[in-house]
């Protein structure tokens, strides 16, 4: 059988779609309100340095985080392909890369909190 | 493949507007780029706060810029589709069998509407918002 790399790519996308259909248009209301002037108590600079100084706080969102981005960068690449743009190895390897670089500063810094 | 491929000529955009399923499933393609740049500004967003104080206030004073507001209408609008279409996906990416017959397609679309509204609002709830 031919080797593929394609469950590896396209099962962080799948994770990722889903954890972003579940969480992200909730984010967007939380801040939202901030934007908005209401503040939502969990978001204050205390409780929400309390929240993110546990270590399994600090897991989830690194995971949200990189997943979300993954699965954006994947369906970024699609969408290149399909809007005529058939430069697919250095598309893939740029998106996949920003996704890589974005998570690992999500982790530097949750690690410095 | 043969030495000489033969590739259809296609426009680059056009096509698009073709067909209104095909600006349906553009509309769903592009929320990435919404969902995308919002996960950054989350990022971003834990990077003001791991600064400190004072930092983390001037992040939550500029989201409330006139831009940043439109912002987040926009990529709520586009976050809300992509999670609509994602759910009505999941019978095609998830059959459940049950004995010889498949569970209807409404049920499990409908399960998983039904836990997104429950979650979101479980979360609003924790953090405060009402």
């Amino acid at each position: 059988m031919a080797k593929s790399n394609k469950p590896l790519v396209w099962g962080p996308f799948a994770a990722g779609g889903t954890i972003t259909a579940f969480v992200t248009p909730v984010l967007i209301v939380l801040t939202l309100l901030a934007a908005l002037g209401y503040v939502p108590e969990m978001l204050g600079y205390e409780n929400l340095r309390g929240v993110l100084a546990h270590w399994f706080a600090k897991l989830s969102v690194s995971v949200i985080i990189f997943l979300s981005l993954w699965s954006v960068a994947h369906r970024l690449r699609i969408t290149c392909y399909d809007l005529g743009v058939r430069a697919d190895a250095l598309v893939a390897a740029a998106l996949y890369l920003a996704a890589v670089l974005g998570s690992v500063a999500a982790v530097v810094y949750l690690a410095r909190i | 493949m043969s030495r000489k491929p033969y590739v259809r000529e296609m426009p680059r955009f056009a096509w698009v507007f073709r067909h209104p399923r095909y600006l349906r499933y553009m509309t769903r393609e592009l929320s990435c780029l919404f969902i995308g740049a919002y996960t950054l500004l989350l990022v971003a967003g834990i990077g003001r706060l791991a600064e400190g104080p004072a930092a983390y206030e001037a992040f939550l004073e500029a989201l409330k810029s006139p831009l940043s507001i439109a912002f987040h209408v926009l990529a709520l609008g586009f976050a809300i589709y992509h999670s609509i279409t994602w759910f009505n996906l999941t019978p095609k990416a998830l059959p459940v069998q049950i004995g010889e017959e498949f569970a209807p397609d409404w049920v499990i679309t409908g399960a998983h509407h039904v836990i997104w509204v429950l979650l979101s609002l479980g979360i609003l709830s924790l953090a405060g918002a009402f």
